[in-house]
């Protein structure tokens, strides 16, 4: 694992409070650090607020008509949920993958250069070569290479999700989200998404949200454990799996409950 | 031994019966559809056929010639009688007639019988005697000569109908002119303006022009009129015919299988290029064909992007509440008002409203003569669309509907704006489910009349909305329309038992356009979801 003592934190988040419409809090101010070109596993029971958490660092929760949100999320120091914050530039530099693969009905080369294509990039030469290292760096360019101008719904779900990181790397975000993006997938290409996450730290910081501990525990650097919108316990993922500070934590990792 | 793996329910609670009832009810929708198709195509597709003529010779000694059309039982029930086409409407005074059975003593089927199609009086039935250029007469009974002779006529003809378009060019340009000058007279020009002299002086020239247009055109006429012919009916009186008013001659009675084919074909062809004549009960359709394809063309242009926009807002825009309900549930409702009263809407709104506006705007030295404020292809268009765009506006809302959030959220995510998702991603994948609502649009303003004969529908149209005067689109006249061109051949006409063949060939060829550009859009349709729908996985 790589050297901690080296790490800088790339989002910050102060006293993060989340309703949902009609005031149900779902998060209950929540203090957290994400290092970048790490790896932060959210883990939890269904329900502890992760995804919300999650949806809060591209403010893709601003799509849900009369939610609200307190406190503060900072980006490379800059306050994403600030008056002044584009939230499309914001998008930009923050990806994400979803649970379920939604490559879009086009062809594969199109769904890579969809985020450059909406930014105004015309260039052939320059959306060519993206194409190639982003499916390169989602390690699914052997696979496609040959097909690039086929529709991207002839692909298998693990292809698919392949894809969709493709798709966000593509855009050359700072952050990468994902949403359990393994969830609908077989442990064979599971095997290969994670694969490629390991691969993608190097350049990416990654936030994801899983619910399988084994999954957190062999990609991610980070784990934060949250539950009924609290964070519990946050730390290094080797350390919150062999020596949990608390009792919540370690009922929920030793599979007690959840 | 009663098992007990035995069903309790009872057979109704199997859902058995369900199925049979659905299954008959959709026989019973299908069987319908298909036998109202059937008899529209038996009846439609046989007006054409040359049948033969048969000549009667009856009890009392007369004779008559027709072709068979159908039989059934007296009304005292003790035999059969026929109806026949006896035609001939200006000797007999009625072209068609009831036989008794027993009243026929011999029939035949002479071959010398000949079917002449007039412009004028519908056909006659009768046998060549002889023809008359004007100065010499000739007696002969051969179909040939009388053919050379029609021949040689329709040539003149020809060279005839150059005058008339050299006429209605110069009646359009007179026209534009008086147009002009009026223009000149409400802006209070003064009478001594060299522009208002030229106009005068081009218009006196024109009107010249025009006089010996006239004269030549009517002298060579009485020329061609000269030629006639003479030929016996069944019962032996005598007719002359003046050969320019014929304008197909045939004797089916000589025909034989193959020429009969080559004739349905040409009559078919005739029917789709051909304009309409005998107050529409003969003829072609072209101009009806041609005025229905163009309403539903501009009704299309309309009420498509009209539905699909308001669509997106309703969908995509407005925040959902009270008055979104409210608003969706009045355009589910506003398909369902009785389209007449789109019409009297049509009427008022469009017509004496926008149309009557427009003139007192741009053509205020026409009035009190309407340009725009009369009913024309525009308005009726405009009408249909109004109709239709409930269908479009639901349909395109559900496709836009159904749409899984994970796209919009993907397209979201990757930092696109509201409007590119929309553009890039939620209407390509809703275009099939758009384009179900615009073919259903389509086909319900195709079967339409009632607004129309309020909005600018006419019995005949004196020109086509498309031609080669500037500005060729012209969205103001009246047209033809074939559900309309039914209603009229078929109620009312003056002859309806002439008419009747029409009436059937006419419904056929709405229901063919119907199915045409239903087929086309829905191939379309089929393409795009080919492109746009899920894999699954």
């Amino acid at each position: 694992m790589t050297d901690h003592t080296t790490d800088t934190p790339i989002i910050k988040v102060n006293d993060l409070k989340f309703y949902y419409p009609g005031d149900a809090r779902a998060l209950h101010g929540i203090d957290l650090e994400v290092q970048e070109k790490q790896v932060t596993a959210l883990i939890g029971p269904s329900g502890c607020g992760k995804s919300t958490m999650l949806r809060c660092f591209n403010r893709m929760n601003d799509l849900i008509d009369g939610c609200r949100v307190e406190g503060e999320v900072l980006i490379e120091g800059e306050s994403i949920y600030a008056p002044s914050t584009d939230v499309i530039e914001l998008r930009r530099q923050v990806g994400m993958v979803f649970q379920k693969s939604n490559p879009f009905p086009k062809s594969i080369f199109e769904n890579v250069i969809y985020g450059l294509r909406i930014a105004g990039e015309t260039d052939r030469n320059l959306l060519a070569e993206r194409v190639e290292s982003s499916l390169r760096a989602a390690a699914l360019w052997d696979e496609v290479k040959d097909r690039l101008n086929e529709s991207a719904l002839g692909l298998s779900g693990g292809q698919m999700q392949r894809l969709c990181i493709a798709r966000a790397i593509a855009v050359n975000p700072k952050v990468i989200l994902m949403d359990e993006p393994c969830s609908a997938l077989d442990p064979k290409s599971t095997a290969r998404v994670e694969e490629t996450i390991k691969e993608l730290r190097r350049d990416y910081t990654i936030v994801i949200v899983t619910h399988n501990m084994q999954q957190a525990s062999r990609v991610s650097d980070y784990t934060a454990f949250l539950f009924e919108g609290n964070l519990i316990e946050y730390g290094q993922t080797e350390q919150l799996f062999v020596r949990p500070q608390h009792k919540q934590t370690e009922d929920y990792i030793t599979g007690r409950f959840g | 031994m009663a098992s007990k793996l035995k069903s309790k329910n009872k057979y109704w609670q199997t859902g058995e019966p369900m199925v049979w009832l659905s299954g008959a009810a959709l026989s019973l929708t299908l069987l319908t559809a298909v036998v109202l198709l059937i008899v529209i195509m038996i009846n439609g597709l046989g007006v054409f056929w040359p049948a033969e003529l048969q000549q009667l010779k009856l009890k009392d000694g007369s004779q008559v010639a027709g072709k068979f059309l159908r039989s059934e039982p007296t009304s005292d029930n003790t035999g059969l009688r026929r109806q026949y086409k006896i035609a001939n409407r200006d000797v007999y005074g009625l072209d068609f007639r009831w036989i008794d059975e027993a009243d026929i003593v011999d029939e035949n089927v002479p071959e010398q019988m000949l079917v002449l199609e007039r412009v004028e009086h519908g056909d006659f039935y009768g046998m060549l005697k002889g023809i008359s250029s004007g100065s010499e007469q000739r007696q002969t009974t051969a179909l040939s000569d009388l053919e050379i002779e029609i021949a040689t006529v329709k040539g003149k003809f020809a060279e005839l109908s150059e005058l008339e378009e050299k006429l209605i060019d110069a009646s359009y340009r007179m026209e534009q002119i008086r147009l002009k000058i009026m223009r000149l007279d409400y802006d209070k020009v003064s009478a001594d303006d060299p522009n208002r002299q030229k106009l005068i002086s081009e218009s006196e020239s024109l009107g010249n022009q025009f006089g010996t247009l006239v004269e030549l055109q009517s002298r060579r006429t009485e020329i061609v009129r000269q030629a006639t012919a003479t030929f016996v009916t069944a019962n032996g009186k005598e007719k002359e015919i003046v050969l320019a008013d014929i304008f197909q001659v045939y004797a089916p009675n000589q025909m034989t299988t193959g020429d009969k084919i080559v004739f349905y074909l040409h009559k078919l062809v005739e029917l789709f290029v051909g304009e309409p004549r005998e107050s529409n009960t003969e003829g072609g359709l072209f101009p009806a064909i041609f005025g229905t394809v163009m309403l539903i063309f501009v009704m299309s242009i309309f009420s498509f992007p009209l539905g699909v926009i308001a669509a997106v807002y309703l969908r995509e825009y407005a925040k959902d509440g009270v008055v979104v309900r409210i608003v969706r549930i009045a355009v589910n409702n506003l398909a369902g008002i009785p389209s007449i009263v789109y019409g009297i809407f049509g009427l008022g709104f469009f017509i004496y409203g926008i149309g009557h506006g427009i003139d007192s705007l741009f053509f205020p030295e026409r009035l009190p003569t309407p340009t725009f404020g009369t009913g024309g292809l525009l308005w009726a268009s405009l009408t249909l669309a109004l109709l239709t765009v409930p269908v479009v506006i639901v349909s395109t809302e559900e496709a836009l509907g159904v749409i899984p959030r994970e796209m919009r959220e993907g397209s979201y995510a990757l930092g696109a704006t509201k409007f590119q998702t929309l553009v890039k991603i939620l209407l390509p994948m809703a275009s099939p489910g758009i384009m179900t609502g615009l073919i259903l649009a389509m086909a319900r303003a195709a079967g339409e009349v009632a607004p129309l004969m309020i909005t600018g529908v006419v019995k005949l149209a004196p020109a086509l909305a498309l031609d080669g005067n500037f500005p060729f689109l012209h969205l103001d006249r009246k047209f033809m329309h074939l559900g309309f061109h039914i209603y009229d051949i078929g109620f009312q006409s003056p002859n309806v038992e002439a008419a009747k063949p029409m009436v059937f060939v006419t419904t056929l060829l709405l229901v063919l356009i119907v199915l045409i550009m239903s087929s086309v859009a829905i191939r379309l349709r089929n393409k795009m979801k080919k492109r746009y729908t899920f894999g699954t996985f």
